[in-house]
Formats: structure tokens, sequence, C-alpha cells
């Protein structure tokens, strides 16, 4: 199995620049998990891409986390929706439907 | 190579003041921003055209320059450079080699107006997005044969001057995305390094139709055949299986032919379905004594 690398929240506030209560507010909305080991907070090494994401959204196009939690259902959705048209053009081409 | 009007690109005339820049920087910032546009070449192409305004706009010396020579560029001297001049318009270059491979989005591009104006990018618009922790995402595409994608086989990449080697399971579908751990940019700082994404485009100049595991494919049998039944030979994605076709079939009926499908992804040895529609090919140029024989069949009925 491979191990989970954990990296501090402190270490991730440092480099990211943001402030811990930032990383609270999305932990708080379910966001992201942090990991609790004796009392010191981690992220999982896989997640951070994710919170890099919403650090950008937070920095670059001052959303606030409510407004990213909307933004991360909404992008699910897409994607969703995306994978569903994408097989839908492809039943279509089998039928013989021009694109 | 074109002039650029950025005035235009963020939609704001020429005198406009520093906080209408600001303002209409960040809206087009949020229509565009690749995070909420993902897959989205248009909107990041324009991202960048954005960014690249701004940064012209929102610094009062650049902007200065900008006013005075912008529409000039091309007669003022001091902006000529060697070897600058055969653009081709708004085009973008990558400011390094990736071998191929594109950097995901990184904000390190500029169009040939601006660097023949300012010269290369200088701390780039985004400074505070440059790799200080974790390693830059790597994003590349790989166009690969349906044939190829029905076997697991091995593959050797050349991302960054670094030969990866990878084994691409059978039944990867078209579109997939692969992640390979670690392979993206070095990180910074202690911090991880990037990840390696691979998409998957499969092409396929089969005469069968893949969807998932389940393939598609008619096969044309002869009028007799088709009334009469009888055995034919039909092409399967890996060979050639024998059918019997019962009497009296109609066109458009589907066979199912088990497990003759597309090998399941990541399942060894599991394949999905082949689906046959049958297609009744009549007879052409019939002779006088066939014409007659049909009109007999005919009355009969």
């Amino acid at each position: 199995m491979a191990v989970t690398n954990l990296i501090l929240i402190e270490t991730l506030c440092t480099h990211y620049e943001v402030e811990v209560s930032f990383i609270d507010s999305l932990s708080d909305l379910g966001l992201i998990e942090v990991h609790t080991v004796e009392e010191i907070r981690y992220l999982p090494e896989e997640k951070v891409t994710n919170l890099e994401k919403m650090i950008r959204l937070h920095q670059e196009l001052e959303v606030n986390p409510e407004g990213i939690d909307v933004i991360m259902n909404l992008l699910e959705k897409v994607d969703r929706l995306s994978q569903e048209l994408a097989e839908a053009k492809n039943s279509l081409r089998r039928m013989g439907f021009p694109e | 190579m074109d002039f650029i009007d950025y005035y235009q690109t963020l939609g704001i005339d020429k005198n406009a003041t520093e906080a209408d820049i600001k303002k209409a920087y960040r809206k087009l910032a949020r229509k565009y921003h690749p995070d909420v546009n993902p897959g989205d070449k248009d909107a990041e192409q324009k991202f960048k055209e954005v960014n690249e305004a701004n940064e012209v706009l929102s610094n009062a010396e650049k902007r200065k320059q900008y006013d005075k020579y912008g529409k000039d560029w091309k007669h003022a001297e001091q902006f000529e450079k060697a070897g600058a001049g055969a653009g081709q318009g708004y085009s973008y270059r990558q400011r390094e080699d990736t071998g191929g491979f594109g950097e995901g989005f990184s904000g390190s591009d500029y169009s040939d107006f601006f660097e023949s104006m300012f010269g290369g990018s200088a701390g780039g618009f985004r400074q505070g997005r440059s790799a200080k922790f974790r390693g830059q995402d790597f994003h590349a595409e790989l166009e690969l044969d349906i044939r190829d994608a029905y076997q697991t086989h091995p593959q050797v990449l050349t991302v960054n001057g670094e030969k990866i080697r990878l084994t691409i399971a059978a039944g990867i579908a078209d579109g997939q995305t692969i992640k390979i751990k670690g392979k993206g940019g070095p990180g910074a700082n202690g911090g991880p390094n990037g990840d390696l994404y691979i998409k998957f485009n499969i092409r396929n100049e089969t005469g069968f139709h893949r969807e998932g595991d389940q393939l598609y494919a008619n096969v044309e049998i002869d009028l007799y055949t088709a009334i009469l039944g009888g055995e034919i030979v039909a092409e399967t994605f890996d060979g050639k299986v024998k059918l019997k076709v019962a009497p009296e079939t109609q066109a458009g009926t589907k066979v199912r032919l088990k497990g003759k499908g597309f090998p399941v992804y990541k399942n060894e040895g599991e394949f999905g379905d082949l689906i046959l529609t049958y297609t009744i090919k009549n007879p052409t140029n019939l002779s006088t004594e066939e014409k007659k024989l049909f009109e007999q069949l005919k009355t009969l009925r």
C-alpha cells in the first residue's frame, strides 16, 4: 500500500500565503479533509492539487469559501455533464448522425 | 504580427482610470479563469489575452509606453528587434520547450506583439502562481490507435527530457486521463512534485464502433441467405467467426456475440460484447429470367 504523505497545514499556509482561518472555513464546509495526528493538523499530499485550486479561486478571483463551495459543486456537475454529452455524441455516431 | 488593442481586450476606453481597469480585468478574469473553465482552450486563450492587457494597462509606465508607441510600434526604432516581425498575429509562444507537452496553465505566454514591445516576460503576470511549494502539474495528450488500446502494452514517453515508462492497460477509453504521480514539475521548499496527466485520444478507423466495452458493427448478408438462412463468416475485432443466419432474417436484426467486444479496463480477461446488425444486400442487374421468377414470387404472395 502506498504511504499517504501528510503535509502540515501551517506549512501550506506559509507557502500559499493564506490564513489558517481560510483553511478552517474550507474544512468546515467539507471541502477539504484535515487529518489530526497528536493535535497537529495535516492535509494528505494528494489533496494539495485541489486545495491549490481553491486558493487560486480565493486569491485571484476573490471568491470566499461559500462561493468556492458553489463553484466546486458546479464544476463537478459540468464534468459529469461533459462526460454524458461525449457518450451521447458517440452513440449518435453509431446511429449514423453526423456530428 | 498585428497591433493589439488592449483597451478593447478589456472593453474599456482610453481614458479609463486605474480603478476601471482593475474592475474590468477582475470581471473578465472571473469569466475566463482556467479553474472555472476546465478543458476550454478558447477560455484559456482569452484569459491570456486579458492578463496581458491588464499587465500593460495596470502598470503606469507600460501603459504610457503603449499609449505613445503602441499604434506605431513598427516604426518605433527602440522596439525593433532583430528577428521579430515574422510572427503571425496573436500567436503565443511557450517559454520553454516541454518536449511537445503543454505545461498546463502556466501564464508564461505572451503575444509576439507584447514581446516585441516590452521584451520577454519579466516576472510574469501572476507572481503569486509560481511553484513555491508543490510543483506544477503537466498535461499531455497522447493519440492511440484503437488496435493499441485493445491490448495492454508498454509505452515510453519523453517529458522534459525524462523518459517515463508506463504500461497502458487494455480497454482504456477515449478521452480518459491517467495520472502519473510526481512526474510533473519539481516542488520547491520541500513541497511535493506536481503530477503528470495524460489524456488519451483514441483514433478509430476500423469498421467497429466502440461504446464503453461494447463494439458495434454492421454485417451485410445477401438476400438469399437472409430469406433461406445459411452460414456466413463475420469479422470480429480480432478475427473471424462463423455465424448461422436463421431463415427469414429481417434487415436490422441484431446478434450479440458475448465476449467478442472490447477488453474491460483493468479487468484482465474480461471483454464486452460485439453487437452485429444485419443489413441485406438486394441483387441488382437482374436477368429477364430472374425478374420473371420474382414476379412469380410476388403473385404467390
